[in-house]
């Protein structure tokens, strides 16, 4: 459990790697000796004026041996950044406080355990501090939303390669200085990024000249790991990849995964679907999108509307016993990041023109990418919506985070011949979407006329940008 | 304490009388005098007599009066020439300005373009893309952008207009500096210079009748070329040097660098921000071994690992293949102590800024009995050459690259003016640790004097203390209203005298704000003084004051504390 609990230290739930690290020793933990003795790294006083200070960046990582004197870590102060030296020598067992996040003057911020046998117990004495139960709604989100750019068919799948334990393939790169995949050759940023989304080079085919691994080659390894991360969408993906037979055990954030798929159980769900035409809705993209709207922010924004005519829908169950209405509209948007899945929420999504919310929609990405969400800006959303369109998928169900009371998995708008009312047929662009609702609160009645709604809205669209 | 006491000498009777009659060109001088003499001074550390101070007033008024009939001058002892200067660079022609300002009767020998290196393959090209780079970088800084409220479709750019702007520069700069010198009256002999005897100069294109000329006394200014280490075949394409890297013929997907000083650098901020992934080949064990150590740390924070750019430290480039064949360039490294052969790696272009040779084949040194010191011209500290012997050869200087006490352009100009001064009957050492340098990556690198090693190693040999003041930019207001708050200045000084002992600076406008620090250097200005100078607010040259005003310093109260008027 040591691994769940650190996780909840982050203000920010992006898993990223070193958290995913740790649980490659965490089945060590038992083995810790009485005398083993690890310190605490503290948020040092740079000036007389400084009560807190953000870590900008740690020079050592996980795992990294420290002498005396070494600088560990840079921290800004109210007036400068400064390098923060280590008192003692040993190895970095724990990074409690990430870059770009703040502690208090005094607070620990990484643990230095003094041999490699300490590591576990720093690592134990790390996740007892922290804090726990914090709600991992967006684990639950049944499917990603590979919003920001559409995941074409992964070449390679790094799959759970930040796991010890699990065997990786190494894919013999064609270059020609690679004698033979023994090296591999990758351009300086495809290097960087590779680290920063802990990514096994050896597993990467390069497309760049001569089969080198170029930057592209890493993203799009770190994003087919990430859709392989989710336990659905990963099964075709990661066969190729991981070794037959074996037996791999969750991540960190798997088990989260895991823990929240569980708990969704206990909600009472149904589902009703609904197929809509979105020929003026695509016109209405059309003629908008150079003015930076995007398919989502038109699709939240119109989920926004329909919603303010039904509250019920937007509403939730808490206890079992009552209804909670929600005083404002948030549409949570599930977004695959590098990794991970994460849902950024549309605050007041029914009170915000379509620019600005298309605006802010870019920003929540943004701010996703680089690892800088605050938790308001993910853990508010009331009702979810989930997008597979990009990938073809014409219709799929989500399974209903936690805390909220409806989450909508939208489909692929795809041309489809249909019969219309007078009598002709023609044939028409049709999507079909798809609300997983808990039935403690929202009734079949209140999901159809939400959703009857809903369909008006994206079939007479001219209101989403009033 | 001494400097002090001439400036304000100097502020009183006898100069501003004479300034009245005389032209604005002699005030100029008199303050440069004024500069020399104090620089002479902190390099000896040893206090003046007042009668020097007074004998070298009367210099002045010589040096002066001859300078208004310098127009007419006629030379002395049958010679063609005063001053004959071999190399139309930076070097000679800041020598050959002054020397016509003094009344020599000044030539100058070109074999190449006017303007050398630094106008046409150095520093002033470079400049012109290193502008390019910083506006590249600061439109493709979205998150900066944002943070000034500033909303800019992406920005893209075109290769051969860069180019052209770079080339335009470099023609404009050279048809700047040609003009000034025709203007003044100097000669311009085009062709290669060789000395053939004492005081004789043979020049001439290859097909053209060779002249030759005489004069009193020569300059050697010939400067240097890029330095390329044995086993690296340079094809001016995919495997070149600073030379070639200027015209920007083409942006390589991945550049490695060999060599990580200033020059690399600042190409590795070019090439980064048009695109091009960057891989440092250094030999030594860190990058950027120049600089003073906390700077270095620091600039591999701001300018290195934030980038596409990646390094090997600890090995030699030991041999280099063009690309050729469809195949990439490749670059078989050795580690640098073992010279084990450690890894080959294969980029699109290899960049060679290793450093820089002196260009001194066929200057005719064999004639006068010079052997040069690696291809260096060896020279007193006055830039007197100095035979096989170790000997001074009468008459004949070398300034600049050629003599390679500090490859800078200014530097060269510097030692250029130094030389003159001698010739015209003034004794003048010039003060290397008052010369700033400056790297124009973004932000810009600049200092002046010792780095905090060195100057630890010079206080424990000499039996001082030094103390070390910093301070942020994140601290200064203009910088912070630029968004641009990277950034470090910190100054080396002694607690015991207040003499600044070396300024380094990490941050925007670094290059420009040095020179408070070496002004203060060359006229010996003491940390006590400068912290009463009043800075603008806001204005980045507050960074320095900070310094200044943070820098404690033991002496007594100092004797030219400023008086309320």
């Amino acid at each position: 459990m040591a691994n769940l609990l650190h996780l909840n230290l982050r203000s920010v739930f992006i898993p990223s790697l070193s958290t995913r690290r740790h649980s490659s020793a965490a089945p060590r933990r038992h083995q810790f000796r009485v005398e083993a003795k690890v310190r605490e790294i503290f948020m040092p006083a740079l000036s007389s004026t400084m009560t807190e200070g953000k870590v900008v960046s740690w020079l050592k990582s996980e795992g990294d041996q420290v002498a005396k004197g070494e600088s560990v870590v840079v921290v800004e102060s109210d007036k400068a950044d400064m390098e923060v030296e280590s008192f003692h020598a040993g190895i970095m067992a724990t990074i409690m406080v990430l870059e770009g996040e703040s502690a208090s003057v005094g607070s620990p911020i990484a643990l230095l355990a003094e041999t490699e046998s300490d590591i576990a117990l720093a690592k134990a004495q790390a996740s007892g501090s922290g804090s726990s139960g914090s709600d991992q709604k967006t684990e639950a989100v049944a499917a990603p939303v590979a919003e920001p750019e559409p995941v074409s068919a992964p070449l390679v799948v790094a799959a759970v390669s930040a796991s010890v334990s699990s065997p990786v393939v190494k894919v013999a790169s064609t270059h020609p200085a690679s004698e033979g995949g023994k090296r591999v050759v990758a351009s300086p940023y495809a290097k960087k990024l590779a680290k920063e989304f802990n990514v096994d080079l050896g597993t990467v085919v390069g497309s760049g000249p001569m089969g080198r691994i170029v930057a592209k080659d890493v993203e799009l390894a770190a994003s087919s790991a990430a859709v392989s991360e989710k336990p659905k969408v990963a099964a075709v993906a990661a066969a190729s990849a991981v070794q037959l037979g074996s037996v791999v055990p969750f991540t960190t954030m798997q088990g989260a995964v895991s823990k929240n798929m569980l708990e969704s159980l206990s909600v009472p769900t149904f589902r009703v679907g609904y197929t809509m035409t979105t020929d003026a809705l695509d016109a209405l993209y059309k003629k908008i999108k150079s003015k930076g709207v995007t398919m989502t922010a038109l699709l939240a924004k119109a989920t926004a509307m329909a919603l303010t005519q039904h509250p019920v829908v937007n509403s939730s169950c808490r206890d079992g016993k009552s209804f909670t209405y929600n005083s404002s509209i948030n549409i949570a948007v599930a977004v695959a990041m590098d990794g991970g899945l994460i849902t950024p929420v549309l605050q007041d999504a029914d009170k915000l023109d379509i620019y600005t919310l298309s605006r802010k929609w870019k920003e929540l990405v943004d701010k996703a990418r680089a690892k800088q969400l605050q938790p308001q800006e993910y853990t508010t959303g009331t009702f979810t919506l989930s997008n597979l369109g990009m990938f073809g998928v014409d219709r799929f169900d989500a399974i209903l985070p936690p805390g909220t009371g409806a989450i909508m998995a939208v489909g692929a708008s795809r041309p489809t011949v249909v019969g219309t009312k007078d009598g002709r047929i023609g044939m028409k662009n049709q999507m079909q979407v798809n609300v997983t609702a808990d039935h403690r609160v929202i009734y079949g009645a209140d999901l159809a006329a939400f959703l009857q709604t809903f369909a008006q809205i994206i079939e007479d669209p001219k209101d989403l940008t009033f | 304490m001494q400097s002090s006491m001439s400036l304000s000498l100097s502020l009183s009777s006898p100069l501003p009388t004479k300034a009245n009659s005389s032209t604005p060109r002699s005030i100029r001088f008199c303050g440069l005098r004024r500069e020399a003499l104090v620089s002479n001074l902190t390099h000896r550390h040893r206090p003046v007599p007042p009668q020097r101070i007074q004998r070298s007033r009367v210099q002045v008024s010589c040096a002066s009066t001859s300078s208004s009939n310098g127009s007419s001058a006629s030379v002395k002892g049958g010679f063609d020439y005063d001053l004959i200067i071999i190399g139309a660079g930076v070097g000679g022609h800041g020598a050959a300005l002054h020397a016509v300002e003094k009344g020599l009767k000044t030539a100058i020998i070109e074999g190449d373009v006017v303007g050398g290196t630094c106008v046409n393959r150095g520093c002033v090209p470079s400049k012109a893309l290193l502008a390019v780079s910083g506006r590249m970088r600061e439109l493709h800084d979205e998150h900066h952008m944002k943070s000034l409220g500033l909303q800019v479709s992406s920005a893209g750019y075109d290769r051969q207009a860069v180019a052209d702007h770079a080339n335009n520069l470099a023609s404009k700069i050279r048809s700047n500096l040609t003009n000034s010198m025709k203007a003044l009256g100097v000669d311009i002999l085009t062709g290669v210079g060789t000395i053939v005897g004492p005081q004789k100069v043979r020049y001439g294109k290859a097909g053209f009748p060779e002249k030759e000329v005489t004069a009193r006394d020569i300059i050697i200014a010939t400067g240097s070329t890029p330095f390329v280490p044995n086993g690296i075949e340079i094809d001016g394409k995919t495997v070149f040097t600073s030379d070639h890297a200027l015209k920007m013929e083409w942006v390589p997907d991945w550049l490695a660098i060999v060599g990580s000083g200033y020059i690399g650098l600042e190409f590795s901020d070019v090439y980064t921000a048009l695109g091009s992934e960057v891989t440092f080949i250094e030999a030594l064990d860190q990058l950027m071994p120049g600089f003073d150590p906390e700077i270095g740390k620091l600039a591999q924070r701001i300018l290195i690992n934030p980038r596409k750019i990646d390094y090997h430290t600890g090995v030699f480039a030991k041999k280099i293949t063009p690309a050729k064949d469809g195949k990439p360039v490749q670059i078989e490294l050795i580690d640098a102590k073992s010279k084990e052969p450690t890894e080959t790696i294969e980029v699109d272009a290899a960049l060679i800024a290793t450093g820089r040779a002196p260009f001194t084949k066929g200057l005719g040194l064999e004639n006068i009995n010079v052997a040069t010191q690696r291809g260096f011209v060896p020279v007193d500290e006055r830039m007197r050459v100095l035979d096989a012997n170790g000997e001074l050869v009468p008459h004949v200087y070398c300034i600049g690259d050629a003599n390679g006490k500090l490859m800078l352009a200014h530097a060269a100009s510097a030692q250029g003016i130094s030389v003159v001064e001698q010739l015209t009957g003034r004794d003048h050492v010039l003060n290397h640790l008052s010369i700033p340098a400056a790297c124009f990556t973004h932000p810009e690198i600049s200092m002046v004097g010792l780095t905090e090693p060195q100057a630890r190693e010079k206080g424990e040999k000499e039996g001082f203390e030094i103390s070390v003041v910093k301070t942020s930019f994140k601290a200064n207001t203009k910088a912070l209203a630029e968004n641009e708050g990277d950034g470090l200045a910190k100054m080396i000084y002694r607690p015991d005298t207040g003499e600044i002992l070396g300024v380094h600076i990490l941050g925007l406008h670094a290059a420009d704000l040095i020179h408070e620090a070496s002004n203060a250097i060359a006229l010996g200005t003491k940390v006590q003084d400068i912290k009463f100078a009043v800075h603008a607010h806001p204005t980045l040259s507050e960074v320095l004051d900070e310094l200044f005003k943070a820098a404690k310093v033991n002496t007594g109260v100092s004797v030219n504390e400023p008086v309320a008027v």
